[in-house]
């Protein structure tokens, strides 16, 4: 505890009391960041290595090489998850960032109601995933939701069976995540929308650019930085999606909806393959690294241009 | 832009964000209508649909008669639990980021911009990198399936969050007006008490906010450290779609789905300014 504008301390006084006097704000500052930087570290640094080892029902010592890895990318399985999030993570964050952008744009437009319209967008961000998924696993039964209601008014060849349908299910997932989260994006897109300098609107219009080609020209430009953020935490999310496909299709019919989060809890906690269940969390990381290591890359060469500039 | 001059297309304006408020609002009104049908009129027709007698008895054995499992108490006892980690985790978790947030911005020290470097790190780990070891510490300190269980993981997980927060926020606050109270003999938790805090209800608010959705929401940790009665209100959820999926009882259900998302839709409602501060926080900059 050396800060840099400690210049105060009387002279004369004994280190040891010193000390002693500061030794509730030595503990309030370091055993809360202590603790939670330690966990962080000690407990990955744990799961990767039970992933070397053969662990199954209780954790053991020992060194398997790589061999829970390839166990675990070779299974249909994790095959089937890994697909899946490369469909599931695509479809979501392309979707919703189309949406987003979308309804931050005609909110822009000063129209009335925004406040209500923002607070309906946005709304299902405050709601957990489990009533989500529960939520839209009744609408999207064929038996239940939207179909038999369609049936009922009379359409009786209208199909919308996809939850239960193994090529389909995978959009239900997309629609749900949507619904939940392109309110996210909305919002962070809308506040750059307003954080746009409105000379340079004004000047495109003088020059006699029309709404869209202004939008096109001189307002999108400027939210890429914006767009790039959204993405980042939306792929995490996709990456990491777990309760939703849990509460909406439980990773069924059969396996078709699996995802990685899904695999993990299923090797750690239904079958008890301890070592297996590390490798694919240690799989899971690293490709959440390879989205965010080219992002902290793309900050860091960001935050340099804007500091010599 | 934002001036009026697009006049002929605000028709279309309005059309569109009509038909996608209908869209984001439909899941909710299907549910709230269903939590008032009787089971047999859901079955008759479809989920969608108004109802023809007002069933509020769903509300009642949602709340305190419904079966999960074997324990037929309803979705309040979990509502309970999840009350008892979420209220104090988000306290916890709240006041020492908030200490934390001003010592690593406030008060340098050697290696601060590490240690802060390594405690956002936890914003990005995947939690599955976090559940075998978690798993273990809660056996060896006797926590495992206990309310203060989740309190414990919630508290240090949320750090993460807290610290980023409340540390971009006092990051902004003169430093001579620290240099100032110190020269007048005010040490770390007179400032932080007397300057600080009165200057931290703006980012208290969000992290508040923040911490206790999440926290609410949070379904994995629940489902995998605790068992039966201790359960958060998530994870009973969904035990209780399991256990009426043979024969469904779509109107408790839906009256059950409103009850656990009523406290962070309500926080949502009267801090929703907040709740969307916290969200565009550092991402326009």
């Amino acid at each position: 505890m050396t800060d840099v504008v400690s210049t105060a301390v009387r002279p004369g006084r004994p280190a040891t009391s010193e000390m002693v006097r500061r030794l509730p704000e030595f503990l309030m500052i370091w055993v809360p960041l202590l603790l939670s930087a330690a966990h962080l570290i000690s407990f990955s640094i744990w799961t990767i290595w039970i992933s070397f080892t053969p662990s199954t029902l209780i954790p053991v010592a020992g060194w398997v090489g790589l061999r829970n890895y390839t166990a675990v990318l070779a299974s249909r399985n994790w095959q089937i998850a890994f697909d899946n999030l490369l469909l599931f993570g695509t479809a979501f964050v392309l979707f919703s960032l189309i949406t987003g952008l979308l309804l931050a744009i005609l909110l822009d437009q000063r129209i009335r109601g925004e406040n209500v319209l923002r607070t309906i967008f946005l709304y299902p961000l405050a709601v957990s995933f489990v009533v989500t998924g529960t939520v839209w696993s009744w609408l999207l039964n064929p038996g239940i939701g939207i179909e038999k209601l369609v049936h009922d008014l009379g359409w009786m060849t209208f199909k919308f069976d996809w939850l239960v349908d193994r090529d389909m299910a995978i959009w239900t997932i997309v629609i749900a995540a949507i619904w939940q989260s392109s309110g996210f994006a909305m919002a962070l897109f809308l506040a750059g929308l307003r954080s746009v300098d409105t000379d340079i609107i004004r000047a495109a219009q003088i020059d006699g650019a029309g709404p869209i080609r202004t939008y096109w020209r001189v307002v999108l430009p400027t939210l890429w930085p914006i767009t790039v953020t959204v993405v980042v935490v939306q792929l995490q999310f996709a990456i990491s999606a777990f309760d939703l496909v849990r509460a909406l299709t439980n990773g069924g019919p059969g396996i078709a909806t699996q995802l990685p989060a899904l695999v993990v809890y299923d090797l750690m906690f239904q079958r008890s393959q301890l070592g297996r269940g590390a490798a694919a969390a240690v799989l899971m990381l690293l490709i959440l690294l390879a989205v965010l290591l080219p992002y902290a890359a793309w900050r860091y060469v960001r935050g340099r241009r804007a500091a010599h500039a | 832009m934002r001036d009026r001059s697009f006049a002929p297309s605000r028709a279309l304006i309005y059309l569109i964000v009509t038909l996608f408020a209908a869209a984001y609002l439909a899941p909710l009104v299907v549910v709230v209508l269903n939590s008032l049908r009787a089971d047999e009129e859901i079955a008759q027709s479809s989920m969608i649909g108004w109802p023809q007698h007002m069933a509020w008895g769903n509300y009642a054995l949602a709340w305190s008669g419904f079966c999960v499992a074997e324990t037929c108490s309803g979705i309040r006892p979990y509502m309970l639990n999840s009350a008892l980690i979420t209220i104090p985790a988000t306290i916890f978790s709240t006041l020492l980021g908030a200490v934390a947030g001003y010592a690593v911005s406030l008060w340098r020290f050697r290696g601060d911009n590490w240690i802060y470097g390594i405690v956002t790190l936890g914003l990005f780990l995947p939690q599955q990198m976090r559940l075998l070891p978690w798993t273990i510490v809660l056996r060896d300190i006797g926590l495992i399936n206990t309310l203060t269980g989740l309190v414990l993981i919630h508290t240090i997980q949320g750090l993460s969050f807290t610290v980023l927060f409340c540390r971009n926020y006092y990051i902004a606050i003169p430093h001579e007006l620290i240099r100032a109270a110190r020269i007048d003999g005010a040490g770390f938790f007179r400032i932080f008490w007397r300057i600080i805090l009165p200057l931290s209800s703006p980012i208290l608010i969000v992290t508040v906010i923040w911490q206790f959705t999440h926290i609410w929401n949070e379904f994995l940790y629940g489902v995998t450290f605790t068992t039966g009665q201790q359960q958060p209100v998530t994870a009973a959820l969904i035990a209780l779609s399991a256990a009426v999926a043979d024969i469904p009882h779509y109107g408790v259900q839906s009256a059950a789905v409103i009850i656990a998302a009523l406290p962070t839709l309500l926080i949502y409602l009267f801090g929703g300014r907040y709740f969307v501060r916290g969200l565009t926080a550092g991402a326009v900059k």
